[in-house]
């Protein structure tokens, strides 16, 4: 049965850049432990000779043609930012944190 | 603040160094990796963008077919294994330059494998360098820090994010660990980054400019005591962006390794980052380990699965490689091993065969690129083929120049507005009126001028002394600003004394 301690949590929530608190680290971990153990089952059903899948179709080299298609303006690539300047996205400052 | 330096020789003499390098290619494909959007240098923030390489909700990724021959293609130049099955994950990590906060990236599963690259050094001898692997990903968004010293991370107050290059197709290719070098380290790893930019310039696959960063080196160093073969432990050093920084990256993290090392310190797995002013590298952020990643298969796409036919249709496509082109030029053009070498080194061999290609007599495809050419790479302090023009417009001046529209001297003003962006030869010649006079009308008018201004050498011409001629040839030709068909002027300057 799978486990999670509440160290991992707080790795994973620094990994995500989520601010989590004391109480909130018990309480992921619990209930990430619930979600984990549901999804260990899948393994008792699969036994050894199958092979695990990563898509749902057994599709191999599907490719686009190189070509270019119309994408989106400037203005309508901002519309959603929460903040720009001159044309870009304007985020906070990334390294310090850390 | 400077770090502490060991004595190059000493270094040598109390450790071996062993390299690792990871090239980073841009494909110059028309489209991105997994969408329509252009792949261009240079075009307004965030208007080569759509909501895939944006990642909005909903998007889907397909993958461009052209990349995937790309990487085949450089896998097999490289002599690697083309995998028969292979898949891309993600990299999951949140940082602005990749707005999906993952990349789309080859992991455990690279489409081309175990190959190796033979470099040849400057003393000719050649070192083969093992390649581990070659993956496809794809290339993350541009950042510019606001706020702090020469747009540094550190100290910025903000970013800016333009995803114009978030996307575009990207080739990583990498060394196995680099052992046996010694003392020529630094110059293998020049030499290795400079033979895979020839190699990929021949296929086409890239423009591999390191100014523009469309092919960039990541250097891994570490140092192991002598006689030992347990490695030492590795730093990562980015940012070195052009083939003579590369070797000076690899001396300057041997030297500060081994001082660190002598003092009894240790080395810190860390991402160093180069100062191309200072030559020197500086602590940047520890790495992630790789579980933090946390890879994965990625879902919305589906396995490639090259076929043998498919691949050996790729192979037929590779064209004449570097060592290949060496070794034809070499019979072809009756060179010497030296003058061969001269030729690699300066990096003229492949733009003179290029002009060679384009039509030119492989003499005079020669002579630009080693004299003049070579001169203004120098005034410039650019690499020869950094230099704006195409051999296929040197090929052009040469052309000219044959076809008797052109003197020596006015090819080379011809060049200069080439190489001043003033587009193709025939454009500058019509724009500045630089073609060859050998109207003789305009011509015998200069010469009867010049005969004037003169008497007593047309006298001594009269007399017999023909090689007089040649003090009126060359006040025609100043008259005329060196316009003027030499021959033809020489012709008329007799024709007219002895009229």
């Amino acid at each position: 049965m799978p486990t999670i301690s509440r160290a991992e949590v707080a790795h994973l929530a620094r990994l995500a850049r989520l601010a989590v608190t004391e109480e909130e680290l018990d309480l992921f971990a619990s209930q990430l432990e619930v979600i984990l153990t549901s999804v260990a089952r899948v393994g008792e059903v699969a036994a050894a000779d199958i092979p695990p899948t990563s898509h749902a179709v057994g599709l191999t080299d599907v490719f686009r043609a190189d070509v270019t298609r119309p994408g989106l303006t400037q203005q309508q690539a901002l519309s959603g930012a929460y903040a720009t300047e001159d044309g870009r996205f304007r985020v906070p400052r990334i390294l310090d944190e850390s | 603040m400077t770090a502490a330096l060991m004595d190059y020789d000493e270094v040598l003499e109390r450790f071996d160094p062993v390299l690792g390098l990871e090239v980073h290619v841009e494909l110059s494909t028309a489209t991105k990796m997994f969408c329509g959007c252009a792949n261009v240098f240079g075009t307004p923030p965030n208007t080569q963008v759509c909501p895939t390489c944006l990642g909005l909700p909903g998007a889907l990724p397909v993958l461009n077919g052209v990349a995937v021959e790309s990487a085949m293609r450089i896998g097999l130049a490289l002599n690697c294994s083309i995998a028969p099955w292979c898949r891309f994950a993600r990299k999951n990590y949140f940082y602005p330059d990749m707005p999906k906060n993952f990349q789309t990236s080859q992991y455990d599963e690279p489409i081309a494998v175990n190959g190796s690259l033979a470099v040849e050094l400057s003393d000719g001898s050649v070192f083969t360098v093992a390649i581990e692997r070659a993956h496809m990903e794809e290339d993350t968004g541009k950042s510019l820090h606001v706020g702090g010293a020469d747009g540094r991370i550190h100290g910025a107050s903000h970013s800016l994010l333009d995803y114009n290059r978030a996307g575009v197709p990207l080739i990583e290719v990498v060394t196995k660990p680099i052992e046996g070098a010694g003392a020529r380290a630094p110059e293998i790893a020049r030499a290795y980054v400079t033979a895979l930019r020839d190699l990929l310039r021949a296929l086409g696959v890239s423009d591999v400019r390191m100014d523009q960063g469309s092919m960039r080196c990541d250097a891994n160093v570490s140092l192991m005591p002598r006689g030992s073969s347990t490695f030492g432990t590795r730093t990562e050093t980015k940012n070195v962006n052009s083939l003579r920084s590369v070797e000076r990256a690899v001396r300057y993290e041997m030297c500060r390794q081994g001082a660190v090392l002598a003092s009894g310190g240790r080395i810190v797995q860390e991402t160093r980052h180069f100062d191309e002013a200072g030559g020197t590298t500086s602590a940047g952020r520890r790495k992630e380990t790789s579980e933090d990643y946390r890879y994965f298969p990625e879902p919305d796409l589906v396995p490639i699965a090259p076929s043998d036919a498919w691949v050996q249709r790729l192979r037929a496509t590779l064209p004449e490689l570097p060592w290949q082109r060496r070794a034809r030029a070499k019979t072809e053009w009756g060179l010497s091993d030296l003058e061969l070498r001269d030729l690699v080194n300066a990096g003229a061999l492949d733009l003179i065969a290029a002009t060679v290609d384009a039509g030119a007599p492989a003499a005079e495809a020669r002579s630009w690129w080693v004299s003049y050419l070579s001169q203004q790479t120098n005034s410039r302090g650019v690499e020869l083929a950094d230099l704006p023009i195409t051999p296929a417009q040197v090929a052009r001046v040469i052309a000219l120049v044959a076809e008797g529209a052109l003197t020596n001297n006015l090819a080379r003003q011809v060049v200069d507005g080439v190489l001043a962006k003033e587009g193709e030869p025939d454009e500058v010649v019509a724009a500045h009126g630089l073609a060859v006079v050998s109207d003789d009308a305009a011509l015998t008018a200069a010469v009867e001028q010049a005969l004037a201004a003169a008497p007593d050498i047309a006298d001594k011409i009269r007399g017999g002394k023909l090689a007089a001629a040649g003090a009126i040839v060359g006040a025609v030709m100043k008259a005329t600003g060196g316009q003027a068909n030499a021959q033809r002027v020489r012709e008329l300057v007799l024709a007219l004394v002895s009229a």
